[in-house]
């Protein structure tokens, strides 16, 4: 598998380590159900066969971490996004709708 | 006649006459329109769960569905290691459990799976790795498991071709477990087929569950493609694939899918007696009763679906293999493959009931479902039959995580891919 | 090449013919098998050269070691496998028709005792109607405890085949990357085409092939490419890519593997063709090649037809037989008998014939025969028996005859010495399936094409079905200039060059019904057609479980010669089509690949680097003991002369610190430069304990959780600004604690101003502890500097300068217990630093300490560290749970409030002595109550760090204790029976030393 790092270019899957589902998002720990919203962001996956958002860190090359869009089943990767500008992007989507 | 019972005597009589008196090790049923308990998935532990349903928690009406052949999944697929080496309380005595099992078996089975002790030694590079294993081993001896911690002396008399001189992490010593070993793996399939259908199990291959049908919050059958099997009760047992064949109850788990790869050279004459885990890299190998080295490592990392890994893990693999014993440089790789592995976030398995009455799940197995086949496959029957887990597996809750009693061997975190 | 000539007969290699072939014949070269020596030239094969001097016993079979010569003459070879070289090169298994032979190559038999021609183990032949397929399964079981000690070690006696070296691999891997447009694998006719067609676009092109000479079968078969022989087109073409600059071929280099991402693995076997090595040249070098495009030119293997003695020496496949005709100028033989089901099979005919080998009879299976075939026979004189098969193969080391049933059912006989069959071609499909895509039967062709390719790949000749020559050539102009293309390369057309139109028509035969005598599928696992009969018979129908059952398709020849016959053979017991049978998917490697080589430079001492603190050099100076931590090499202790052991040593140098000064390097720690306008506010999330309040100067301890509640690292953190802090973490999670850090700024908290810097390499850092430390300090602290305790108190932290004027920084922290600084420089000063430190130190008797005594002083002062800090312990359990904020949002903050992780009966920590002060602890003993006896049920946790405390005179130690800090004075046991080890031990406030904390402040 290669990844094309948006700062660093096409690199080979040794720069990269893998760290899970990028659709959960961390909830409010203020929430009166926060703890169950907590067990479910940390433990609970849909871990679908199909395409999946998926976060990587670029560890041996720019440090940056990346959303990437991967079919699990064929390892073909559609879309690799730096993981920071998904984060603000989404938490500006999230205040609009407030 | 064909011979029923497996043994040196039928063996004999049969070469006498060309083999031909053999008939099918298992009969390949067809489905039929509803069952006590369906069993889905055909691996080692559906296979065994519906064994020792039949054996032990009878009369029931049993069939097991398997959407492909037999087998197939990771009972066919991993490095053969059995033990029983674990560290924490909830999962030693399951184990142990597994371990016993694993030692009755042929006769349990008339089945010869070759269980192998020669025993599984886990190398220690540092004083902190001995401690590390000092408190491993003596929480097995004070589960009646058999551990032994080997200075480096001792390690030297049992392997003395590793890497004692030069290597980049010095060897100290080992923690050995001499009942360990291992098992010829597709025979644990096939004779737990064979011994589940001798007591009248339907084994349906060919046959994959397509959905669940519920009457209110209670499970009634399953839609496959040979067509609907009613069911009082249903034990899911797909590691591998639990997330999906959960999602069509409904149900989203503590798992996630990943690649670990393995590895076998061609055969060359034995020189490895054991099995031996190199702490220091990634690295574990035995040689089979055929002479091919069976070794692995680390998982991929990422999440697949797809039974086949990538070249950094292979290279990683084969670099932990040289910098353990150099004298294999000129063996030569002949195959490597990938596995799916229930990696759960704790790295302990789960066997629970599901919030949907009727249907269980056997699930979460990581890269230690072999070892643990019978054991599996007794506690899950046990579940499925009493609605009350076994005493030895009532730590593999699904809402372990939700009250904060994980199982975390390697004190990893929820991070299924470092388990 | 000119034509093939007639066999010498006589002399040296009396199977030589006397013209023809690639060989060297003006070079003459020895080598030896089994201790005999024999000649070749430069060129053979070991197969070619044994079979030119009439060697034609080479091996031995796994099961029943029954006689074996060579079969083939490729990487499909199941039967000549040999040890090549001896001592620490011996490489077992080694394929004799793979093996390039050199001056001085030795080669030995395998699997036999004592000799290759009288192997006792033959006697496994008679007892073959026991030994079927999977008897094991069925036997062996009583009584359970001979397992282990009778029968396996008997299996295990008679397995494997070569022997591995007893001694370590002297020779050297590599490895490397290379990036192509195009990547060619094979450079046969099709190949050869689509590399030149896309070298010619400018596209940057790899070609690699497994064998040492370009060309493939249209060498083997003296084919004629464009009006000339195929040696002198191909000569044309490699010349040109040679010169190309765009081009890069790759010889005796395996594409074994197709990864994602366009990777593909190859090994390039750099000097196995050499006596030796060049000076600094490596053995064989693993390529990773990476390519936008790739052309799959991969060729076919041969299969052959099953029948009775289908194993007996002299038997071969008849495209082989061709090769050794033709490439190496080698007659196998000099009565034949031609097998076949296809057009091809008739073409040995003519090439044997034309080596002056007497072909006794074409056996052709299929009734009605093209008339090319027929005049094929007729021009050589051969006896045409169409619609009859060979029924047998007799004879014993070595063919002599065949019997043959005739389509009107008589049994005819012949003497021959030479078997050449050709059931067909199966196409090298293996890297199109790495990926997981499944092969589609071709009805026409009868045999597995590709199906879907892998992302970027494409096909040509044989590979695709394309078995006539004049096809591949066309089909891989075609390819290589539309892969050049897809990489935006514009192609004009590559003018094909003329073959003759060859016709590849066949008609499927898998097996003969009557075989006379054993038939063999898989030859070098000892599988029977009445193998695969038997596994029908017992259910085994499904193709995994018919290769699994029976070990089909497993050695290591990866079943190329029978994988496909077994399959066609079960879809013809059940009665149904090859591909519902089953379908077979390769797995990589596409040959065996040395474990050498896919390690590469990483062993011995370079299997992971080596990183090594500043002060590394100063320190091996002083004769230090190091210690592995992570890939760290850490100074452990300084013995100085005449102490006796560590243990004196550790204590001297933990009295040194206690009493007057002592200098650690504590550079591995890992360290982070954070700075930002929500650097405050960042903090406060990704620590557990408050630090808002952390003023400009000052230092603070950090615990960071995991987000479910777990200690993930402690350090320090020390604020140098308004919006810059500087954080330090354990030396083991340096690199996992950067990670979180990132995640949690790049993931969790985009919005905040932060930027996070490692700088753990970019700092020397040495901890200077003891009543003395200020004294010694203030000999290289610059003197504008105030470090006295009204200046810089416990806590503080500065940037000054030492040494006039070199940029530092100084901490006043402590990990001992002790007055102590930590101070860092630019690392590029750390050797000098260390050197200044010990100098100034002399005056107050300074010592440097390393890990051991930095262990045992944590230890006597309750600090937690790797131990404690195992993964699965809370604040709480290590004593720390008062410092977590109840307020704020910090990682780890809900779910560390989960039942499971507040349960009072968790194991807390606790210190410990021995109730017998002479008595010695170790870390991981368990914990049982004074009267229990020991079992699961009677476990109240686990010691996790010990240490022989020279201020206590006696052993102390940390531990996890149920309920520990409520069970103070208690006594319990620490059991450690892996050790044996019972020691009573008395449960203590984990601070050992200063309890009050006084010396700290000075």
């Amino acid at each position: 598998m290669r990844i094309a790092c948006p700062y660093c270019g096409e690199r080979s899957l040794d720069e990269f380590l893998y760290s899970g589902d990028a659709t959960v998002k961390r909830p409010d720990f203020a929430s009166p159900t926060a703890t169950e919203e907590f067990v479910s962001y940390v433990y609970e996956r849909t871990n679908p066969p199909g395409m999946h958002r998926e976060l990587w860190y670029h560890a041996a090359g720019c440090h940056a971490w990346l959303v990437v869009t991967r079919g699990v089943a064929t390892h073909q990767i559609t879309s690799v996004e730096a993981a920071r500008e998904v984060a603000l992007k989404e938490k500006s989507a999230t205040k609009d709708t407030k | 006649m064909s011979w029923s019972h497996y043994s040196i005597f039928s063996v004999l009589r049969e070469s006498l006459r060309g083999h031909t008196g053999w008939g099918p090790a298992w009969r390949d049923a067809a489905p039929k329109s509803d069952y006590d308990v369906v069993i889905v998935g055909g691996g080692g532990h559906g296979l065994a769960t519906a064994f020792y349903l039949a054996k032990h928690y009878g009369p029931l009406r049993i069939a097991v569905v398997e959407k492909g052949w037999i087998g197939g999944g990771n009972v066919g697929r991993n490095t053969t290691i059995v033990r029983s080496n674990y560290l924490l309380p909830g999962n030693i005595p399951f184990y142990e459990l597994s371990m016993q099992l694993w030692e009755q078996l042929e006769h349990e089975l008339n089945y010869n799976a070759m269980v192998s002790q020669r025993g599984v030694l886990n190398l220690y590079h540092s004083d902190a790795q001995r401690d590390a294993f000092a408190r491993r081993g003596n929480a097995m001896r004070l589960h009646g498991v058999d551990a032994e911690l080997l200075d480096q002396d001792a390690v030297r008399k049992m392997v003395p071709f590793l890497n004692f001189e030069n290597g980049r992490f010095p060897i100290h010593g080992g923690l050995l477990q001499r009942r360990g070993g291992t098992v010829r793996h597709d025979a644990v399939a096939w004779g737990y087929a064979r011994a589940a259908d001798k007591l009248g199990v339907d084994i349906i291959q060919n046959c994959e569950v397509k959905g669940f049908k519920r009457e209110g919050d209670r499970i009634v059958g399953v839609e496959t493609t040979r067509g609907y099997i009613g069911a009082r009760k249903i034990g899911m047992a797909v590691a591998g694939s639990s997330s999906r064949v959960a999602a069509m109850a409904g149900l989203r788990l503590p798992i996630e899918s990943h690649v670990l790869q393995a590895f076998v050279s061609e055969a060359i004459k034995p020189f490895i007696d054991g099995v031996v885990t190199f702490g220091a890299g990634h690295f574990y190998i035995s040689q089979s009763d055929k002479g091919g080295l069976v070794f692995g490592g680390d998982l991929d990392g990422y999440n697949s679906y797809a039974q086949r890994g990538n070249l950094p893990v292979v290279e990683d693999v084969c670099e932990g293999g040289m910098a353990l014993m150099p004298r294999i440089g000129r063996v030569r790789l002949l195959r490597h493959w990938g596995g799916i592995m229930d990696m759960s976030m704790d790295g302990s398995p789960i066997i629970d009931h599901t919030p949907v009455q009727g249907l269980y799940i056997n699930a979460g197995w990581c890269y230690g479902g072999f070892k643990a086949t019978p054991a599996s496959g007794l506690c899950f029957a046990h579940l499925i039959a009493r609605d009350a887990p076994h005493p030895v597996a009532k730590a593999y809750r699904l809402d372990r995580f939700a009250t904060g009693h994980a199982i975390d061997e390697k004190g990893m975190g929820p991070h299924p891919n470092l388990h | 090449m000119a034509t093939p000539g007639h066999r010498s007969g006589t002399g040296s290699q009396p199977n030589r013919l006397d013209r023809g072939g690639l060989i060297d014949r003006s070079r003459t070269i020895r080598f030896t098998f089994d201790g005999k020596t024999y000649t070749g030239h430069p060129g053979d094969t070991l197969a070619s050269a044994l079979l030119a001097n009439g060697v034609v016993l080479t091996g031995r079979s796994f099961k029943y070691h029954r006689p074996r010569g060579i079969l083939s003459a490729g990487s499909e070879e199941p039967n000549a496998l040999v040890e090549l070289r001896d001592g620490a090169r011996r490489e077992p298994n080694t394929k004799a028709t793979m093996a390039e032979l050199f001056d001085g190559l030795s080669a030995t038999s395998q699997n036999r005792w004592p000799s290759l021609e009288f192997d006792v183990m033959s006697i496994n032949s008679l007892l073959s109607p026991v030994f079927v397929a999977g008897f094991y399964y069925k036997t062996f079981m009583w009584p359970s405890a001979l397992w282990e000690k009778l029968y396996e070690p008997m299996i295990r006696r008679a397995a494997g085949l070569g022997r591995a070296s007893d001694d370590a691999d002297p020779d050297t891997y590599d490895k490397a990357t290379a990036f192509a447009d195009v990547l060619v694998i094979g450079a046969g006719s099709a190949g050869l085409m689509a590399a030149l067609s896309a070298a010619r676009t400018g596209a940057r092109v790899i070609l690699v092939d497994e064998n040492a000479a370009l060309g493939g079968r249209a060498i083997d078969d003296a084919a004629e490419i464009d009006g000339k022989p195929a040696a002198d087109w191909v000569r044309s073409v490699e010349t040109e890519l040679s010169q190309a600059k765009n081009v890069r071929i790759l010889r005796r280099t395996t594409a074994f593997g197709a990864y994602d991402g366009g990777t593909y693995g190859a090994v390039e076997r750099v000097s196995d063709h050499l006596p030796k090595a060049a000076e600094g040249a490596p053995r064989q070098r693993l390529w990773r090649l990476v390519a936008k495009q790739t052309v799959l030119a991969s060729g076919a293997t041969e299969r052959p037809i099953v029948f009775g003695g289908n194993d007996r020496p002299g038997v071969m496949l008849a495209g082989a037989v061709r090769t050794y005709l033709n490439r190496f100028g080698v007659a196998p033989g000099q009565r034949a008998v031609v097998f076949t089901n296809n057009d091809y099979g008739a073409t040995t005919v003519t090439a044997l014939k034309r080596a002056g080998v007497d072909v006794v009879a074409l056996v052709d299976s299929r009734p009605e025969l093209s008339e090319q075939v027929k005049r094929i026979a007729g021009e050589a004189g051969t006896k045409l028996i169409s619609g009859g098969v060979v029924t047998g193969a007799v004879g014993k080391k070595r063919v002599t005859g065949v019997t043959i049933q005739t389509r009107t059912d008589d049994e005819i006989k012949l003497e021959c010495d030479l078997v050449a069959v050709s059931g067909g071609w199966n196409p090298n499909i293996q890297l199109t399936t790495h990926q997981g895509s499944r092969p589609v039967w071709n009805d026409t062709l009868h045999c597995f094409l590709p199906g879907v390719l892998p992302h970027g790949m494409s096909l040509a000749g044989a590979v695709a079905g394309d078995l006539a020559l004049h096809k591949a050539l066309a089909g891989g102009a075609t390819a290589g200039a539309s892969a050049a293309t897809s990489t935006g390369r514009q192609a004009t057309p590559t003018a094909v060059p003329k073959a003759a139109e060859e016709s590849e028509a066949i008609t499927p035969l898998w097996r003969v019904k009557n075989p006379n005598g054993k038939a063999f599928v898989d030859q070098q696992n000892d599988v029977t057609a009445s193998d695969v009969e038997l596994a029908e018979r017992e259910g085994f129908r499904a193709v995994e479980h018919l290769k699994r059952y029976t070990t089909l398709g497993m050695a290591t020849d990866q079943g190329r010669t029978a994988n496909v016959n077994a399959l066609a053979i079960m879809a013809e017991i059940t009665g149904r089509s090859i591909p519902e049978t089953g379908i077979t998917v390769a797995r990589p490697p596409y040959t065996p690949v040395a474990l050498g080589a896919l390690a590469g430079h990483h062993r011995e001492k370079n299997f992971k680097p080596t990183r090594l603190p500043p002060s590394y050099r100063w320190a091996k100076e002083q004769g230090a003991v190091f210690v592995e931590t992570g890939l760290w090499l850490r100074p452990a202790y300084f013995p100085r002369p005449g102490e006796k052991d560590w243990l004196e040593t550790v204590k001297r140098e933990v009295t040194t610190v206690r009493s007057a000064v002592g200098i650690c390097d504590v550079s591995t720690l890992g360290k982070v430069d954070l700075q930002g306008a929500d650097a405050a506010a960042f903090l406060d999330k990704i620590y557990m304990n408050g630090l808002k309040t952390l003023g400009i100067g000052k230092a603070r301890y950090g615990g960071m959780l995991r987000e479910d509640g777990i200690f993930l690292d402690d350090g320090t953190v020390a604020r140098f600004g308004e919006n810059h802090y500087f954080i330090t973490t354990t030396t083991a999670n340096a690199v996992k604690a950067v990670q979180h850090m990132e995640y949690c700024h790049q993931w969790l908290f985009p919005e905040m101003d932060v930027q996070i810097v490692s700088a753990t390499e970019q700092w020397a850092q040495y901890a200077v502890a003891g009543p003395k430390s200020r004294e010694l300090l203030q000999k290289v602290v610059d003197p504008e500097f105030d470090i006295t305790d009204a200046g810089f108190n416990y806590l503080q932290v500065g940037e000054i300068t030492v040494c006039g004027g070199i940029k530092a920084r100084l901490y006043r922290l402590s990990f001992s217990g002790e007055r102590a600084y930590e101070i860092g420089v630019p690392a590029r000063y750390g050797d000098a630093l260390i050197r200044r430190l010990m100098e100034a130190g002399q005056e107050f008797g300074a010592c440097a300490y390393g890990t051991e005594a930095l262990g045992v002083m944590r230890i006597e002062k309750g600090h937690i560290s790797g131990p404690e800090l195992n993964g699965t312990t809370t604040p709480r359990d290590v004593g720390l749970g008062g410092m977590v904020s109840s307020k704020k949002d910090f990682i780890g903050h809900v779910l560390g409030k989960r039942p499971g992780l507040t349960d009072p009966d968790r194991p807390t920590l606790v210190g410990f002595r021995p109730v017998d002060r002479q008595a010695r602890l170790r870390s991981g003993a368990h914990f049982i109550a004074r009267d229990a006896v020991p079992s699961a049920s009677t476990d109240e946790g686990y010691m996790t760090s010990v240490a022989f405390s020279p201020s206590n005179g006696h052993w102390v130690g940390l531990g996890f204790l149920k309920r520990g800090p409520d069970r103070i004075g208690e006594i319990v046991r620490a059991y450690d029976p892996v050790r044996g080890g019972d020691t009573l031990v008395e449960v203590v406030s984990p601070v050992f030393v200063d309890p009050e904390g006084v010396r700290v402040r000075g």
